[in-house]
């Protein structure tokens, strides 16, 4: 048998579950209900309202992934360092939350950030009045950074732990000041990391739907919360075939931001899906 | 501990051929019906009753919008014996062939409900429904944190001390922009339309509404994390017997009434069991279960004469007259020529 042949269940499970799905996502992006050929559910995405809902997804992925970028990175550097020795055991407790359905850990968040939450209760115990969270982009942003932020660290430490230390001590040697060692050797290094936790980050995020609904009160929805709603809620009769067209337009956007992300690392080293 | 192991043993050994034969007696035994009803909105208890009595597996699932429930449905991916649509749904379902015509023979326990549900104008003679609760819509508010006694859906514009809430359902809250407006809630004029996006999206950019949410409003309202909402009336009652400091009203410009009724879809497959549930669900004393537990009206009539004084009292389970006479039905707008605005208006407030 053919080496090739083992990938043969895996193959069939794509073409049946993804191929073949996303063929009637295309059919249906590009078709009236009855069936003829059109481009108009294309231009219904140009609403200034779909418009508004996209903007805030890119931007709220956006600062989600900066966010995950800043908190991750000198996480990841730190457990990866040298003689460090419960680096394992902090990499599994990272990793822990992950374990729990997405829809708990955020109904969890829900439960911490609320107006009587324990987030509050604490801030009140120190006198520090309360703080109104939930129902705000900041109680989104948060849900998002807390669900990816594994998503980030872990990619960056996998590289971080690969890398020749030797080559950090030939820098101190050569006279970089620590500084300098962490900006010209051990980011440029890591470039492959960062770019796969980025992607890794970046695309859930923009997608993300549920969270925002939840964290929100149903007040800030998001594309996917967006194409969720017309899918399954809308009465309009050409709702599949608009839903398919944003789907489509949401794929494409994802498309074009990990083609540029793999300019930047053109030898995938970060491990990523891509 | 071994001697106990044993004794227990044979005990179950003893109880078996007659715990099988009771099985085989059962009408329905071995067979499953599937059952889809809102949310929080059944005794659960009384599936282990009608389990037991005759046999039948429930697999019982959820959604928490008519709109939802139809999307499953119509697509026929999966299939349900037993649906409890509302009455604009059911008239829908019904003119596009989705439910079938009952066998009323099989559900004699109809002649429990009351009279004025029985033969309704969205199902002319229940061929198609059996009446399972009715309720309205209105507003519930802590009057600890509302000073003004709340008469008006204008409340619903005015900051108070506290979070206001609308509901995340196109019609219930499309019903408030039009009332408002002084039009029908089932309207299919465009400017009327237009009227209620107007008041909606004012209300929503004025930023008096901290969100648009469902079944998470009752609790919030019982644990005082929230002013106001609107809500309809069983879950209404369910936040005031948690909490006293509240208050159900049904505001002067009008509202909604609605019947949700049990039907049994075209894709079942276990319509006599489906019935025999449906029948089950009207008996009195299942019934009243059910509202004890769920909080909304039955519209049994053994029920009906079992309320105690405060439930005959309470606004949300009994409303007057008066009440009733200032609400309105949904009638099923999916035919209508601007039914797309019903949409379009409620994206807007949505997104």
């Amino acid at each position: 048998m053919k080496r090739s042949w083992y990938a043969s269940p895996y193959a069939l499970w794509m073409l049946l579950f993804a191929v073949v799905p996303l063929l009637f996502v295309c059919w249906y992006a590009f078709t009236t209900p009855d069936g003829t050929f059109t481009l108009s559910n294309f231009q219904e995405f140009v609403k200034p309202r779909y418009m508004g809902v996209i903007l805030r997804s890119l931007k709220l992925a956006l600062y989600c992934t900066v966010l995950c970028l800043v908190i991750g990175y000198p996480t990841a550097y730190f457990l990866a360092g040298r003689g460090f020795n419960h680096a394992q055991s902090l990499v599994v407790l990272i990793l822990l939350p992950m374990w729990m359905n997405l829809l708990l850990r955020t109904y969890a968040m829900m439960t911490l950030l609320d107006d009587n939450g324990v987030l509050n209760a604490a801030l009140e115990a120190l006198g520090l009045g309360k703080i109104h969270v939930i129902g705000t982009e900041g109680a989104v942003l948060m849900g998002l950074v807390y669900n990816y932020l594994p998503f980030m660290v872990l990619p960056i430490y996998t590289v971080l732990k690969k890398m020749d230390y030797s080559v950090i001590e030939a820098a101190e040697d050569l006279g970089c000041n620590p500084l300098r060692v962490i900006t010209r050797v051990v980011i440029p290094m890591s470039v492959p990391g960062i770019v796969s936790g980025i992607t890794m980050v970046f695309m859930p995020a923009v997608t993300s739907f549920a969270i925002s609904t939840l964290l929100s009160n149903g007040k800030i929805r998001l594309a996917g919360d967006l194409i969720d709603y017309i899918f399954n809620q809308s009465s309009n009769p050409t709702r599949w075939n608009i839903g398919s067209s944003f789907s489509l337009i949401m794929l494409v956007l994802i498309l074009i931001s990990i083609g540029f992300l793999r300019k930047v690392d053109p030898d995938n080293e970060g491990g990523g899906m891509w | 501990m071994k001697k106990l192991a044993i004794v227990l043993l044979v005990a179950l050994l003893a109880a078996l051929p007659t715990v099988c034969l009771a099985e085989a007696d059962k009408p329905f035994a071995g067979t499953e019906i599937k059952v889809y009803n809102w949310e929080d909105y059944i005794d659960r208890e009384v599936l282990s009753i009608f389990e037991e009595e005759t046999g039948c597996h429930v697999n019982y699932v959820t959604f928490s919008q008519n709109e939802d429930m139809y999307t499953k449905l119509s697509t026929g991916a999966e299939s349900y014996d037993v649906i409890i649509p509302s009455e604009y749904m059911i008239e829908r379902l019904i003119k596009e062939g989705l439910v079938e015509e009952l066998d009323l023979n099989n559900i004699p326990n109809l002649d429990n409900v009351v009279d004025n549900l029985r033969d309704p104008i969205y199902d002319p003679g229940n061929a198609h429904s059996v009446p399972y609760m009715w309720g309205t819509l209105g507003i519930v508010y802590n009057t600890e944190m509302v000073s003004e006694p709340v008469t008006s859906w204008t409340a619903m514009l005015e900051k108070h001390d506290g979070k206001i809430f609308m509901m995340d359902s196109m019609r219930d809250t499309l019903a408030i922009g039009l009332i408002m407006n002084g039009y029908s809630v089932n309207s299919d004029s465009e400017d009327e339309l237009e009227a209620a996006r107007a008041w909606l999206l004012n209300q929503k950019d004025s930023g008096v509404v901290d969100g648009y949410i469902l079944d998470q409003a009752k609790d919030m309202m019982a644990g005082n994390e929230a002013a106001m909402a609107v809500m309809y009336s069983g879950d209404a009652l369910y936040a005031i017997e948690k909490n006293d400091k509240l208050a159900y009203v049904i505001p002067d410009e009008g509202s909604n009434i609605w019947v949700d009724g049990m039907c049994v879809p075209t894709s079942c497959q276990n319509k006599a069991a489906a019935e025999c549930f449906i029948n089950f669900m009207c008996r009195p004393d299942i019934a009243q279960m059910n509202m004890d537990y769920i909080y909304y009206s039955s519209p049994i009539k053994q029920v009906v004469e079992n309320l105690s004084e405060d439930e005959l009292a309470s606004t949300a389970l009994n409303p007057t007259d008066d009440m009733v006479a200032r609400c309105e039905y949904y009638i099923d707008i999916s035919s209508f020529d601007n039914a797309w605005l019903y949409d379009d208006v409620w994206m807007d407030v949505l997104m």
